[in-house]
């Protein structure tokens, strides 16, 4: 009946009963609220129904705030564990709980921080840049957004139920082969990971379809804003990538299910070739969370220097060579494997040639700075420290893509200092500029500006102090994923400052946390007043109130160049002459929320080997599929004379 | 093509009460349409992922029979006609949707189901026969690979099968609107596709195997 589900899987070490006990707690407080409010109904339709793009966005926003909590806590107990666990004392986790930690740290990181942002900033953003009035498929749409937070789910039920992977983020075989990790724990990854890659091609579909088949009169390629740019070279990696990543999870699945031998030791298998074929998708995969960072920057600095940006073509043509550069470089990540000199020159030698376009990207940013009028926003202050961690992490990354380098520095903390460098000071951070940019245009207000400030001081200092240290430590010979090292090693006083610099970290995190409850109790006061666009963007998402409506545009607009607003911002138009048109949009349906629940529910199932729920919750997914998919498309209407009131009343909210 | 299959599809709906797109600003046949290439790209990509570790794997025999001792040609060439000539019939649906033939095109696809039928039949008794010849997927990498591979093909079969069984009904209840026209194209994409992936398996897998 439970499959190798039993009650022993429910017995855990007191860190993780902690955990398991706040996230009930916290459940049910939040359960209460709702019903203490009333809001079940607001969450329904408003919400949890919807297939609104931008309601969407903002969903996977609050899924990577939770996931981000989650991640940052297993990070913390790791800072901890290592700053204790020296010589005799043997800190307060277990080895095996350890690996565990490690293993949801990264996978939390990468797949519901990273790719959730990914995803939330294109839901968010890109209709709105390209003038459309939704996604090319919006029900497909939120039926990616809960088959990934369907994902994300798993990842907290492995908390409560049993242990997660302790074969690391990437689960390298035979490690995750049936022989050397018999338990759930290696399927719960396999399964998270599964349900999210699906989402996300899904998703890129969806988005690529977008962007080539939506954009607004007068919007040639050439003419879109460079975070669209961005973001259709990242939706071209996901389609590229993504693939590969099923198809290698699914033959590691058959290897541990049906005692296939693809990449086991025994039995003809090749588990060198699970390391190729996963990094063949690992590496498009980093370029697909940093790419559409590049584009909010580029948004972001021409719009706090208040001039266009600097070499848009030369922009465009680097993010390209970047994206196709990104598939023939998967073999740094493993010189020492031991392939010829001649196969490690090939890579090393496409490694540092991404160096060039990254280049010219970061001289582009520079001169749109130069003679333009810089204004010290928390955005742009982000943008200044993406900038020095980003260039510090990509030397040493190019420092590494040297063979003879990496032979010595493989696998060591030196490592893990570049890419948390490459992902937190480049992605997080630009994530945190896009945050503070877009806010006002999906909620009215602003975000809190001196909090931002404290809160960007912390993180700044904090990540230098955290991981400044590390690459120290590398040269020294510290390796990753150590949970406990010898007094002797000389390290406990480097990892001690590392601990340090992950509170100041937690700090931050904290005051950026209580910064958007703030902003949000103070709205009155942080009320954007000039109708919508506040920053004096240029983009055609500042070109419609905020928060946008439903229907997004009330026309859809036609552009003749890049920079569209600023073109037009000084051109008042008689609102009465507009002619409206009826608008269409889809209704919302709770179909894509049952897809999501009965994955994860089809999950759980084939963790714990329970093969009828599994048999019943695939037939569920299909059915719901059929029936949806063989139904009419059914849309509401609104009325020309309803979408004229809307305008006409924002329009004299805000009489400029 | 796509743009003026719908506009010469348009003159033959006249009559028919429909579910059109209501918003004028959007094309949903051609979005769909490419939308459906780009998901077959993916899953292209996916079959190319397990055909290179077909490659990689396919003399791991660990001790067990080759390809040129499981294979039998005459049987996958059979397969192969079958489907070919399963394409040609999915393909003839198509044209009798722009005719507006509503029987014709549910009997097009009740053969192409039948024809999916015995494809699917032959390719599980060859492999049962290799199963109780004594050679399993657990044997070795070659035959892992092997059976992931085609296996993998006959699963996508099987849910073209359902597919085009969902497709039978929906003609048979609706007629051919723009909504079920639409749905066609796209099953017939997907049919075309899994016939050109054998194609493939044929070459690379049987043929190449036995040589």
């Amino acid at each position: 009946m439970f499959g190798r589900l039993t009650q022993e899987a429910f017995v855990h070490e007191d860190s993780q009963n902690m955990a398991v006990l706040s996230m009930l707690l916290g459940g049910i407080m939040l359960m209460a609220l709702l019903f203490y409010l009333k809001r079940w109904r607001w969450l329904w339709e408003e919400w949890i129904t919807t297939v609104d793009h931008k309601k969407i966005g903002i969903m996977y926003i609050v899924v990577v705030l939770i996931m981000f909590m989650k991640g940052f806590g297993d990070a913390i107990m790791m800072r901890i564990q290592q700053l204790f666990s020296v010589g005799d004392s043997h800190g307060f986790l277990s080895a095996g709980h350890f690996q565990e930690v490690f293993s949801a740290h990264g996978t939390t990181m990468i797949f519901f921080v990273g790719m959730g942002v990914v995803f939330g900033l294109m839901n968010l953003i890109i209709p709105l840049q390209i003038g459309a009035r939704d996604v090319a498929f919006p029900f497909l749409n939120a039926v990616s957004f809960w088959l990934f937070t369907a994902a994300a789910m798993l990842t907290l039920v492995s908390l409560a139920m049993g242990k997660f992977s302790t074969a690391g983020w990437l689960a390298y075989a035979p490690l995750s082969s049936l022989k050397y990790s018999p338990d759930e724990g290696v399927d719960y990854w396999i399964w998270t990971v599964q349900i999210a890659g699906v989402g996300s091609t899904l998703g890129g579909i969806n988005f690529l379809a977008t962007i080539l088949k939506m954009r607004c009169p007068g919007m040639q390629l050439m003419k879109m804003p460079i975070f669209v740019w961005s973001s259709l070279c990242a939706l071209v990696l996901i389609l590229l990538a993504f693939p590969i990543l099923t198809a290698t999870l699914f033959m590691l699945t058959l290897d541990r299910y049906l005692d296939m031998h693809f990449f086991t030791v025994d039995g003809g298998g090749n588990y060198m070739m699970y390391v190729n074929l996963i990094w063949a998708w690992g590496h498009p995969e980093v370029y697909i969370l940093i790419l559409p960072i590049f584009g909010i920057f580029s948004e972001v600095v021409p719009t706090f220097s208040e001039k266009r940006l600097f070499g848009y073509v030369s922009m465009v043509w680097a993010l390209i060579i970047i994206a196709f550069l990104s598939f023939i470089v998967w073999l740094h990540h493993f010189f020492t494997m031991g392939a010829s000199p001649n196969i490690n020159a090939f890579f090393a030698i496409t490694t540092m040639l991404i160096a060039i376009p990254t280049g010219v990207k970061i001289f582009n940013w520079l001169f749109t700075k130069f003679r333009g009028r810089v204004l010290f926003t928390s955005p742009m202050l982000w943008f200044f420290a993406f900038l020095l961690n980003f260039t510090v992490a990509g030397m040493t990354g190019i420092l590494l893509s040297a063979p003879p380098v990496d032979f010595q520095v493989h696998n060591s903390l030196f490592l893990i200092a570049h890419f948390h460098g490459m992902v937190i000071g480049g992605v997080l951070f630009g994530f945190f500029a896009g945050f503070t940019y877009w806010f006002p245009k999906f909620t009215g207000f602003m975000l809190d500006e001196k909090l931002n400030r404290y809160a960007f001081w912390c993180w700044m200092a904090g990540f230098l102090l955290a991981f400044m240290p590390l690459y120290m430590l590398g040269f020294m010979g510290a390796t990753r994923r150590l949970d406990h090292y010898a007094a002797e090693t000389g390290w406990h006083p480097l990892f001690a400052i590392a601990a340090f610099g992950a509170f100041i970290i937690l700090c931050g995190a904290s005051i950026q946390l209580f910064g958007l409850f703030w902003s949000i109790k103070h709205r009155k006061k942080l009320w954007d007043h000039t109708g919508g666009n506040p920053w004096n963007g240029r983009t055609l998402e500042w070109s419609i109130p905020s928060p946008p409506p439903i229907y997004n545009f009330a026309l859809i607009p036609v552009v003749d160049q890049i920079d569209p607003v600023w073109a037009q911002r000084d051109q008042r138009q008689d609102l009465s002459e507009r002619k409206y048109e009826d608008i269409y949009l889809p209704k919302n349906t709770a179909t894509g929320f049952y897809i999501g629940l009965w994955s994860l529910i089809f999950g759980i199932a084939m963790v714990w080997y329970m093969w009828w729920l599994a048999i019943i919750s695939f037939i569920a997914i299909l059915v719901l599929m059929i029936m949806r998919l063989s139904g009419d498309d059914p849309h509401d209407k609104i009325t020309a004379t309803q979408v004229q009131a809307d305008e006409l009343a924002h329009r004299r909210g805000f009489q400029i | 093509m796509s743009k003026s299959l719908t506009i010469h599809h348009q003159d033959t709906l006249e009559d028919h009460p429909d579910t059109r797109s209501p918003d004028t600003h959007q094309d949903p046949f051609a979005k769909t349409v490419f939308g459906f290439w780009l998901y077959l790209m993916t899953d292209c990509l996916l079959f190319a992922t397990l055909f290179c570790t077909f490659a990689v794997l396919h003399n791991s025999t660990y001790g067990g029979p080759s390809a040129r001792i499981l294979f039998h040609l005459p049987t996958v060439f059979g397969e192969t006609m079958i489907l070919l000539f399963s394409s040609f019939i999915c393909g003839c649906s198509m044209l009798y949707a722009l005719r507006n033939a509503k029987t014709k095109v549910m009997l097009c696809l009740i053969v192409t189901f039948l024809l999916g039928v015995s494809f699917l039949f032959i390719e599980l008794s060859e492999f049962t026969d290799i199963v109780q010849g004594g050679h399993s997927w657990q044997d070795s990498a070659f035959l892992s690979s092997y059976f992931t591979l085609v296996g993998t093909h006959g699963l996508h079969i099987t849910f073209g099968m359902l597919w085009i069984a969902v497709m039978i009904a929906q003609i048979y209840r609706l007629g051919v609107t723009t909504n079920t026209f639409r749905r066609l194209a796209v099953l017939n994409m997907f049919w075309h596709f899994l016939d050109v992936v054998w194609i493939f398996i044929f070459t690379f897998v049987y043929l190449m195997g036995v040589i």
